[in-house]
């Protein structure tokens, strides 16, 4: 009997070696370890053996069945591993097919980049003001100490609604329209992003166009503060490497007024045709904010100061995208657009 | 505005290269934007900022160099050899419009050879754009580029007997030919010279034809006058004469360098014209204007600009420019000669001080003060996040907020539509750019066209910006507003095919859109929008607020736009989708008893809307059915003819108990009776 468990055994393990799938594995446990199987068929011959007997063959039986089937165990678990990889190989992708389209839109460069100048800016502590695009003459005009016929009105080609009310020629306006609401509380501390209006239509000139302003007024700002604020300015929108230069320039609503210069972003200050062989381009105008403007606003030149400053969006949009016609940004042409 | 560089050095030595120079300069406020090898010669491109037109004269382009490098001026000569007869009896002189002209002088020089002026000044000349004519014409404009003051020269024997310049007002509609051949028409502004009567110039913008210098000219009367700038600019806008002599005096010259300018070009006459000069200048000047005195403190310098200059680099710079200044204690007194019309207040010669002193070389530091906390109000905040929203669907657009008036027909208002009622420019570029908008949709609809136009397919923009209605007299209101528009398909890929953006792809975007903002309720309202394709459009409606139109294009507006392919479009305002829209969000809890879901297909009119059959739904569910979807519409062979079937799935839940299945089979028979009986739905 005991050369008969052994034969099983030595048979089965063959079996189970070769076994390729779970049905062929399943047949030769039904076969061996079954209720009707070979081992059962042998241990029938028990009842004729002695007690002595009965526990040798006893065990070296149970040997043989726990054997088998820790073989079965192991090779189920080998064939469901297989199996796995098999499955994983037949479901294999080519990951270098495109994926599913998602993107189905996007903001318009005068968004983004209006919408970064804005972040700069509030995290300096500036919150955002905003104004009617139809203005009033005084506003635009005579409060920023542009009287009528002042020479100053030439620089500006206006449209007109009535003869008191301009489209706004800059976000200008709003510096006043803060002040008159805020004063005399200090700081004034606003920006002002939005559409504006000159009678211009060429490649560098849009009838329509859109601004940034700013204004800080305070107990004691000074020349050395607007230098410092802007330059930082500078070097979050155009890089840390940037290169800043301050020139004197004339704006009728400040005194000293400056223009702000960046190294050519397109040659770095080689000299190339976008910079006009300089090496610099014009960003952004800006001054110590004009004693009289002050006063329309409400507050006192010798109790408080303050500096402002202006920037066209679109001007900043083509040299950080090195858009060569400002057109192209009023196109909406969507395969201008999708560029962004 | 050019300027030699040799001529340049006649009056100031420097050191430097015409590069360094053009640098200093810039730095100093005068921009020079071209340097041009011409010849021998190197000639600077100003581009002066307005209230530097002092730098029109290369005397004051000197001067500026001279406060740059402290080297002395060298004056123009002026040695005149005059003769006994005596000014005084040849002319005279009048002004009866002294606020147009202050100041008016006149010279008388005889004898005068008329022939071209010598090569070294018609050089200059050429070098600064002006086109060399005759020796006496190019005498005149040679004063006025050295020294910034317009000089007219009249045939003095073409001048009527009483030899009497009345400088006055012209009477409206009073006519004069200048010397382009042209007849100008005047009004009551306008100054003009005249001579018994009879205009011979249009004061300070062009002399008269009919005293014009020619080949025959013997004497010669020369005027050197200082006229307000103002009333020159307003003459010269209205005959749209802009001359060398108008832009000078627009911007200002000096009413005190008209006596110099004269002498210097009566000299110049007698040297290169062989002109014999006249004894005496007659100079009326009724009203001598006023000096200006302006006070500087050097404290106050360093308190603007954030320097610490000493006092004595203050008053350094003042006198680098060769302002005369007193010290008034620690201050100075600032005498502001008359060819510095742009400065009149302390904060004028500040930057004065600054600029000499180099922007370059002031600190850069950031201010002290209280800590400000920045950001969006509620409002910037919700639109930035809007527009953040609609550029997951649609390519952000921005057009012209400036509109023409042909769209409203194209879009088929009513002539009695109140969106016709617009702001108009007064003075617009074009037709086409005349009128504020009053609705976003043309902008879009001519965004598709164009894009279109160039092959562009499967559209889909959106822009956020203002319309404008009339409210006069005051300011129109502006209102925000968010319109956007699809046409043709969503993009194909290669793992799902595309479909129509159509009507019901863009309801879902804004169902979406208000999802996500909060806001509730919204109602599609049947429309009757001119614009829109009728059975295809609807008001949206919340409340009492009507949020905006949505819709298909209509057909007829397509074919205006020439537009081929459907397309529906949005626009929808702002500020009130703001004010609905609630972004506080309260947490519920997620039920713990199990839902239970039931199908229901009902067969009803095809007319009723859906929204009327899902109101039964959820009126008869009541709190129980927490979730009602429809998942599909159908017409066709199964339903009767004008009927269609409508399936729907709705969910059961209770937060407090597990449902039976009783409760919901009771719930399901109220509602196919209401539906049956409401709306004579069959269930299917």
């Amino acid at each position: 009997m005991i050369d008969s468990l052994l034969g099983i055994k030595e048979e089965a393990q063959q079996s189970i070696a070769r076994a390729g799938d779970f049905e062929t594995l399943n047949a030769i446990r039904v076969k061996t370890l079954g209720r009707k199987g070979e081992i059962t068929q042998v241990l029938r011959g028990l009842k004729d053996l002695d007690a002595g007997q009965k526990v040798e063959v006893g065990r070296i039986a149970n040997e043989v069945k726990d054997g088998l089937e820790k073989l079965i165990e192991a090779k189920t678990q080998q064939l469901k591993a297989r199996q796995l990889e098999t499955a994983l190989q037949s479901e294999r992708l080519d990951i270098t097919l495109p994926g599913r389209p998602g993107k189905a839109g996007g903001r318009h460069t005068i968004s983004q980049v209006t919408a970064q100048i804005t972040a700069i800016f509030t995290g300096m502590g500036f919150t955002v003001a905003e104004g009617p695009e139809v203005e009033l003459d005084y506003y635009n005009f005579e409060a920023l100490n542009v009287p009528r016929d002042h020479p100053a009105r030439d620089m500006q080609d206006t449209f007109y609604i009535t003869e008191d009310m301009p489209l706004r020629t800059h976000t200008s306006p709003v510096q006043v329209r803060t002040m008159e609401k805020m004063a005399p509380q200090i700081p004034v501390k606003i920006i002002v992003p939005g559409r504006v209006y000159r009678k211009d239509d060429d490649a560098t000139h849009s009838p329509m166009f859109h601004q940034v302003e700013g204004l800080l007024i305070d107990e004691h700002i000074t020349f050395a503060n607007l230098k410092a604020m802007l330059m930082l300015f500078a070097r979050q929108i155009f890089g840390s490497d940037v290169k800043v230069r301050y020139r004197p320039s004339f704006f009728p609503f400040t005194e000293p007024s400056v223009e702000m210069d960046i190294s050519c972003v397109n040659c770095g200050g080689e000299g190339c045709g976008v910079c006009k062989q300089t090496g610099w381009l014009e960003i952004l105008g800006a001054g110590m904010v004009h004693p009289r403007v002050l006063e329309y606003g409400g507050y006192h030149p010798e109790k408080h100061t303050g500096f402002a400053f202006g920037m066209g969006i679109e001007r900043i949009a083509m040299l950080k995208y090195k858009i060569n016609d400002m057109r192209l940004l009023f196109d909406n042409d969507k395969r201008f657009l999708k560029q962004f | 505005m050019h300027a030699s560089i040799d001529w340049l050095k006649e009056y100031i030595d420097f050191p430097w290269t015409a590069e360094e120079l053009a640098h200093r300069l810039t730095m100093a406020g005068i921009a020079i934007e071209g340097v041009e090898q011409v010849g021998e010669d190197t000639i600077l491109g100003l581009d002066l900022t307005p209230n530097r037109g002092d730098c029109l004269g290369i005397i004051n382009l000197a001067r500026e160099v001279a406060a740059l490098n402290g080297n002395e001026l060298s004056w123009p000569a002026i040695d005149i050899r005059e003769t006994m007869e005596s000014a005084d009896d040849c002319i005279r002189v009048e002004i009866t419009a002294p606020d147009l002209c202050p100041r008016y002088t006149a010279r008388l020089v005889r004898n005068v050879r008329i022939k071209p002026s010598p090569p070294w000044m018609q050089a200059r000349l050429k070098s600064c754009g002006v086109r060399p004519i005759n020796n006496v014409v190019d005498i005149t404009n040679y004063v006025m580029l050295e020294c910034n003051q317009p000089l007219h020269a009249f045939d003095y024997d073409l001048l009527s007997e009483a030899k009497t310049i009345l400088v006055r007002r012209a009477q409206a509609g009073e006519h004069i030919t200048t010397l382009d051949g042209v007849d100008r028409e005047l009004n009551d502004e306008s100054l003009l010279i005249t001579d018994n009567g009879r205009p011979v110039a249009l004061a300070g913008i062009m002399g008269g034809q009919n005293t014009e210098i020619g080949t025959e000219t013997v004497n010669i009367l020369l005027e050197s006058a200082y006229f307000s700038n103002i009333g020159i600019r307003k003459t010269s806008r209205l005959v749209g004469l802009r001359s060398d002599a108008s832009i000078r005096f627009d911007k200002g010259t000096d009413v005190n360098g008209v006596v110099f300018a004269v002498n210097r070009a009566a000299y110049l006459l007698q040297e290169l014209a062989d002109a014999e000069v006249i004894k005496g200048v007659v100079d009326c000047y009724p009203q001598p204007v006023a000096e200006k005195l302006v006070l500087l403190r050097p404290a106050r310098v360093n308190y603007l600009l954030g320097t610490e200059l000493t006092a004595e680099q203050v008053s350094g710079y003042i006198s680098a420019l060769r302002f005369p200044c007193e010290q008034q204690s620690s201050d100075l007194l600032v005498r502001v000669p008359s060819y510095r019309p742009d400065i009149n207040l302390e904060a004028d010669l500040i930057e004065e001080v600054a600029r000499l002193h180099g922007y370059e070389n002031i600190p850069a530091q950031f201010p002290c003060g209280i800590v400000t906390q920045g950001g969006l109000t509620e409002l910037q905040a919700f639109r930035e996040r809007l527009g953040t929203i609609m550029a997951a669907s649609f390519y952000e657009v921005v057009t012209y907020s400036f509109v023409t008036a042909r769209y409203f027909d194209l879009l088929r208002l009513p002539p009695d539509s109140p969106l016709r009622e617009v702001v108009t420019l007064s003075n617009p570029l074009s037709e086409e750019q005349s009128i504020m908008r009053t609705l976003m949709l043309p902008g879009l609809l001519e965004t598709v066209s164009r894009n279109l136009a160039r092959k562009n397919n499967n559209l889909a923009f959106f822009e956020i910006g203002s319309v404008f209605h009339p409210r006069p007299p005051g300011q129109p209101e502006e209102v925000l507003k968010v319109a956007a528009i699809v046409a043709g398909r969503t993009e194909p890929g290669w793992t799902r095919s595309d479909f129509e953006m159509d009507f019901y792809y863009l309801k879902g975007i804004a169902e979406d859109l208000f999802d996500t903002l909060g806001i509730q309720n919204v109602e599609w309202r049947q429309c009757q929008e001119p614009s829109y394709h009728p059975g295809r459009s609807a008001w949206l409606v919340c409340g009492d607020a009507v949020l905006g139109v949505m819709g298909e294009i209509h057909p007829l507006v397509r074919q205006n736009f020439e537009i081929k392919p459907r397309a529906c479009a949005m626009e929808l305002d702002v500020g009130r989708i703001f004010e609905l829209s609630s972004l506080k969000v309260m947490a519920e809890n997620i039920p713990r008893y199990p839902a239970v879901e039931r199908d229901l297909a009902i067969v009803v009119r095809e007319e009723l809307p859906a929204a009327a059959a899902e109101a039964v739904i959820r009126k008869r569910g009541g709190e129980l059915l927490r979730n009602v979807s429809i998942f599909d519409v159908y017409t066709g062979e199964q339903v009767a003819a004008g009927c269609k079937s409508l399936a729907y799935k709705m969910t059961f839940q209770s937060a407090d108990r597990t449902l039976t299945e009783a409760e919901v089979n009771g719930l399901m028979e109220d509602i196919r009776a209401a539906l049956g009986s409401e709306l004579q739905a069959a269930v299917r």
